[in-house]
């Protein structure tokens, strides 16, 4: 399967609670699109974080073709809410295919609300990741209560869930799977269909049954 | 046990509530805005109390009331805002009331930047209040440590009466790293007979207060609190020794740094140079002892001390290893961290000077 035939939305929008991996899951998509070729952008829309953000990748991301679209180098570390006026060129601009990093929980997930009727016209998919390791949304009823508010302040409608469950350097196919169960889980809840599993590329062939999306580490810490 | 991945400041907060603290009042700055926001949620879940106090002088105030009337409590900030507390650390520590702060530096002096630093080592280990006192300064180099640190914190409050910090750089309280939640045996601690929380059947009121107006009482309560300092030099000093056994070259680094170091002597080793890590957990009291008996090895060469700073922990350094071999410095600082690759070659240079 294609990344494209995987994710065949033009604008794919990541949202979660805090930590459950959404940054490296949309930095990973971004440069698997511009991989098959694609016109990619990765948005990084996070004014929750301080640290660990889709920006700090940018010599990875542009040196793979995917232009990174992110606040002002001078506002990067300013602490302020601030959103990059060029994000509109990737909601207008229908030949590019764009990739959303959103902040944390419903509070990050605000900054999509003001973007709500121009995404509405596009071909969209918002995602929602799940990360059964994640201690505040390890329950079902938790992670679709996060859903459910993080759809409450955007005004959009989820569309699908990732499994996205990892424990760091200690992640084990086994991790993946509980992941999977609990996704399944939050979909039996929500409605809302699993439509990845996120692992490691390198457990590939201990997934093979789960067909996941192969993730290379990017947002490493600065000893690894 | 469940691994779980915690964020740091998350872990830290959610440690201090498993460990009794049932008061914790906070004033928001970043990168440490976890904690407030965490302990929102789940310390009134708890049975406690969370307040967004109108100023960091306002939090560490409650701090002391809530400690005064014998509960646990807390307060953390980052930085500038743990300069505002400094008086009331002192009046803390004055006063013999136990009570945990957390500070998640970041890049200074002033308000600096959001980045994660560890400019604050002076004023944590020296005291950053006026007066005769120390605390003690716990400085965990991961999730788990942080953790398990958090817990540590309270009892050694307890124990000594006395306010203890929580020293973390800002990577420690954004990163994120699998944990368990251990069951722990906490210290036998004695009662709060002092607390101020109603005189109830005893013959007497408990008074808290840090003015001594007639010079000899005040004398005598310094010696007081002196011998507590004494004790607590004794008691509560920690280290990590990472591979230091044959070590040539050896790096002296706490929190982030020393995560750092460690790769960099991993490398460094593979490349045929015997290096580790002295790494020290409490800041105050300081390992000299062990660092000396280090230093006095004939295998040990040169001594590099990392920081996130520009050499504050390095006097305790050189006070410890006092000339016996030479020692080196590498620092970033302002929301700089060193890279591997920098320390490695640090390093190298520094072994190329003694070998």
């Amino acid at each position: 399967m294609t990344v494209l035939e995987r994710f065949p939305h033009r604008l794919t929008l990541v949202t979660g609670h805090y930590g459950t991996g959404k940054t490296e899951f949309s930095v990973n998509l971004a440069l698997a699109l511009a991989g098959e070729g694609e016109r990619a952008a990765l948005a990084d829309l996070d004014i929750v974080n301080p640290y660990f953000r889709s920006r700090e990748r940018r010599e990875l991301l542009e040196g793979a073709g995917v232009r990174l679209i992110a606040a002002a180098q001078a506002l990067a570390d300013a602490d302020v809410p601030a959103l990059p006026a060029e994000l509109h060129a990737l909601l207008e601009n229908r030949a590019i295919r764009g990739v959303l990093d959103i902040g944390g929980d419903p509070s990050g997930a605000r900054v999509l609300a003001r973007y709500r009727p121009r995404i509405l016209k596009e071909d969209h998919q918002l995602l929602y990741v799940v990360n059964a390791s994640r201690p505040e949304v390890r329950t079902a009823e938790q992670s679709a209560a996060c859903l459910r508010a993080i759809e409450a302040v955007t005004g959009l409608r989820c569309t699908g869930l990732v499994n996205n469950t990892h424990l760091c350097g200690e992640t084990s196919p086994e991790t993946v799977r509980e992941g999977a169960a609990l996704a399944e889980e939050v979909s039996r809840l929500t409605g809302v269909p699993v439509v990845c599993h996120a692992a490691e590329a390198r457990f590939r062939d201990r997934l093979r049954d789960l067909d996941p999306f192969p993730l290379e580490l990017r947002m490493k810490k600065p000893w690894e | 046990m469940k691994r779980e991945i915690w964020k740091g400041s998350e872990a830290i907060a959610e440690a201090a509530i498993r460990a009794g603290c049932r008061c914790f009042f906070g004033y928001p700055i970043t990168p440490q805005n976890e904690i407030p926001e965490y302990m929102s949620l789940h310390m009134p879940q708890s049975g406690g109390v969370f307040v967004q106090a109108e100023s960091e002088l306002a939090a560490v105030n409650m701090v002391y009331g809530a400690a005064a009337s014998g509960v646990r409590a807390m307060t953390s900030s980052s930085s500038p805002g743990v300069s505002l507390k400094q008086e009331g650390i002192s009046y803390l520590a004055a006063c013999q009331l136990p009570a945990v702060i957390v500070n998640v530096m970041r890049g200074g002096p002033g308000l600096g930047s959001i980045q994660p630093a560890q400019g604050d080592y002076f004023q944590a280990t020296r005291g950053g209040g006026n007066g005769d006192y120390r605390t003690v300064v716990l400085a965990p180099a991961n999730i788990q440590e942080a953790v398990d640190l958090t817990q540590e914190a309270f009892d050694i409050a307890d124990q000594y009466r006395n306010p203890v910090v929580l020293l973390a750089d800002g990577l420690i309280g954004q990163m994120m790293e699998p944990i368990v939640w251990k069951e722990r045996t906490p210290r036998q601690l004695p009662e709060k007979t002092w607390a101020a929380c109603g005189r109830g059947d005893r013959d007497h009121n408990n008074f808290i207060t840090s003015l001594l107006i007639d010079a000899p009482s005040c004398e005598a309560h310094n010696l007081v609190l002196a011998r507590k300092t004494a004790e607590m030099e004794k008691n509560e000093c920690r280290w990590e020794e990472i591979l230091l056994d044959d070590a040539e070259v050896i790096f002296v680094a706490y929190g982030t740094p020393s995560r750092v170091a460690q790769t960099a002597a991993e490398n460094l080793r593979r490349q045929g140079v015997k290096a580790g890590v002295f790494r020290p957990v409490t800041l105050w009291p300081f390992p000299y002892a062990r660092l000396k008996e280090i230093a006095s090895r004939e295998t040990a060469r040169v001594f590099l001390d990392v920081e996130m700073s520009l050499g504050q922990m390095l006097d305790d350094v050189n006070l410890a290893v006092a000339e016996r071999k030479p020692v080196r410095f590498y620092g970033r600082c302002g929301g700089a961290i060193p890279h591997v690759s920098e320390v490695e070659q640090a390093a190298l240079e520094a072994w190329k000077e003694v070998k």
